[in-house]
């Protein structure tokens, strides 16, 4: 077996990232569903918000490249 | 513009294909050879001495030998023992496998002894998609536009406690007469190019001019070498008739600050990443200014042509982002957000641009870097009072909390915000770039890098097709990403200027 444990570490931070990023998905489309005319907004917030828990995840990568 | 994106995409797929076969065809040629000089370990035909499974009954390996199992170097060999060891050269008289020299052949890699006695990896033997999409994605000294090697100026500044002294080098990096891999055949003024990008040669080499490489494009090489603190690393060397040089790193401007050390040199080239900055802020430049002069002279009429288009984004991003976000002095702020929208979105787009250098601006980590620098100057600057305030001196909050909050906001706002708005953009585009190349290189693994050609030619639909999704992917995470920096920009700057009512 080859690897290192980092992967695994970045691994685990994309878990994370997905599961906020769908739940940010889903409770966008329900938004938009129960207000159709607010659809601009809440995309731009959703994409806000989409891109904030990504750069957690970022971090937790980048520590895994530095430290792998 | 229904008609022109089939014909794009039309184009994009044919010639994906071509150049599919062009290289099966190249990499073929290399494995034929090297049958006919018979050292190919991994197709087995030397039965009982097939190595890479590391089958080693019957061989006298000493103890030296199995030292140098642990990691695949075998480089100590310079004793000048091994002299008719030079597969290069095709000369395999008395040359027994059984005791010595392959010992480094356990982990699968086919190579041969160079002149110098270091293990080279044969060109073709294994192919590595992790270390061609790395080598796709890097900036380079050349502009690669298909088959064709475009030189670059190079200016190379030798430091002054390196040796042979401080000195300024500018040439063309045609000079260095390089393969279609990027690697130069040819030494000049003490540097070679490796895989695209100037590396000076350490130790005491002729730097007054042109020095023909003996084994041409193959004379540098990478070994793997156990760093100070327990790290592998490639360590570049150069054999040139019989002599090792070290190769240095690639130069960094960090001071070894990211792990990547201190050089001999420093490269101010116009490289790659570059030219296509400077093409693209050329090419905006024209944009606008066509846009600006319909406006002008067209006013009261319907915007026309790429009019409407610009004016679409830009409409876009006023009323989307920029008013939304900044408040009442959305209009001070408005040329930098549509200068990072559109600097970001045309940098993504012209490195989609297949068989145009393929170049991964925003996908550099010191692009992004820069970028995100600005933004954070931009709004330290802009910050009012109760931006401050709100940072050292948290108002509404007992003491003792203030303690843990101040620290935390300080790294919030100096430290994590700059860094993720640099890493975003740098992962987006890096990730999607590599993606690409190692859906293209599919081909090559399935073919074992020419060994089963059939299998190669079958996964070229397959791999066309997948590369031409990503594509379709990233061509929206282009627009994505660069909304998304500049909404993130806005969204700090709004958070520095806002006013606040207690």
């Amino acid at each position: 077996m080859t690897g290192s444990l980092a992967a695994i570490g970045a691994g685990l931070a994309v878990i994370g990232a997905g599961i906020g990023i769908g739940n940010i998905g889903a409770k966008a489309m329900e938004a938009i569903a129960r207000q159709p005319e607010a659809v601009g907004d809440i995309r731009a917030n959703m994409i806000l918000m989409a891109a904030l828990v990504e750069g957690a995840a970022l971090i937790a990568i980048l520590l895994s490249f530095f430290v792998g | 513009m229904r008609k022109l994106s089939f014909i794009f995409l039309f184009i994009s797929m044919v010639s994906f294909v071509y150049a599919q076969q062009h290289d099966n065809k190249q990499t073929n040629e290399h494995t034929t050879q090297q049958n006919h000089e018979g050292h190919n370990h991994d197709h087995g035909d030397h039965s009982g001495h097939n190595h890479a499974k590391g089958d080693h009954s019957g061989h006298n390996h000493g103890t030296t030998q199995s030292k140098q199992q642990t990691g695949h170097e075998g480089h100590n060999h310079a004793q000048g023992d091994h002299s008719g060891h030079n597969h290069a050269q095709g000369d395999h008289s008395g040359h027994s496998h059984g005791d010595q020299g392959h010992a480094a052949h356990d982990d699968g890699h086919a190579g041969h002894m160079n002149a110098c006695g270091h293990m080279v990896h044969d060109h073709s033997a294994e192919f590595n998609p992790g270390a061609v999409a790395f080598h796709h994605i890097s900036d380079q000294n050349v502009y690669s536009i298909g088959p064709l090697q475009i030189p670059l100026p190079c200016f190379l500044y030798t430091h002054k406690d390196a040796d042979g002294g401080s000195k300024l080098d500018v040439f063309s990096s045609g000079k260095f007469k390089a393969d279609s891999h990027g690697n130069g055949s040819v030494a000049y003024k003490g540097y070679v190019l490796v895989e695209g990008s100037a590396r000076r040669i350490v130790g005491n080499f002729d730097r007054n001019g042109i020095v023909p490489l003996k084994d041409g494009s193959h004379s540098v090489y990478p070994v793997v070498e156990v760093q100070a603190n327990g790290k592998k690393k490639d360590q570049l060397y150069l054999c040139d008739g019989g002599k090792v040089y070290k190769v240095d790193s690639k130069s960094t401007l960090d001071g070894g600050l990211f792990g990547g050390g201190m050089t001999s040199f420093t490269d101010f080239s116009l490289t790659k990443n570059v030219v296509s900055m400077l093409l693209v802020c050329l090419f905006l430049f024209w944009l606008f200014r066509k846009v600006a002069r319909a406006y002008a002279n067209r006013q009261g009429l319907a915007p026309t042509g790429v009019q409407g288009f610009m004016e679409t984004m830009f409409v876009f991003i006023q009323d989307e982002v920029a008013k939304p976000f900044l408040g009442k002095k959305w209009e001070k702020f408005l040329p930098l957000l549509m200068a990072l929208f559109f600097f970001i979105l045309g940098l993504n787009l012209f490195g989609q641009v297949p068989f145009f250098g393929g170049s991964n601006v925003t996908g550099n980590l010191s692009v992004t870097f820069v970028l995100a620098i600005v933004a954070f100057v931009v709004t330290s600057i802009n910050g009012n009072r109760d931006y401050w305030k709100h940072i050292f001196n948290m108002p509404g909050i007992p003491g003792w909390v203030k303690v843990i909050v101040t620290p935390v906001e300080m790294m919030g706002n100096f430290i994590v915000k700059p860094l993720t708005l640099m890493l975003r953009l740098f992962g987006n585009m890096t990730a999607g770039h590599m993606v690409i190349v190692i859906f293209v290189g599919l081909i090559f693994i399935f073919g074992k890098n020419g060994a089963n050609s059939a299998a190669g030619w079958g996964m070229v639909i397959p791999s066309a097709a997948l590369t031409l999704f990503m594509m379709a992917i990233e061509l929206l995470v282009a627009f994505i990403q660069a909304f998304v920096f500049t909404i993130l920009t806005a969204s700090y700057i709004g958070a520095a200027i806002e006013e606040h009512h207690h």
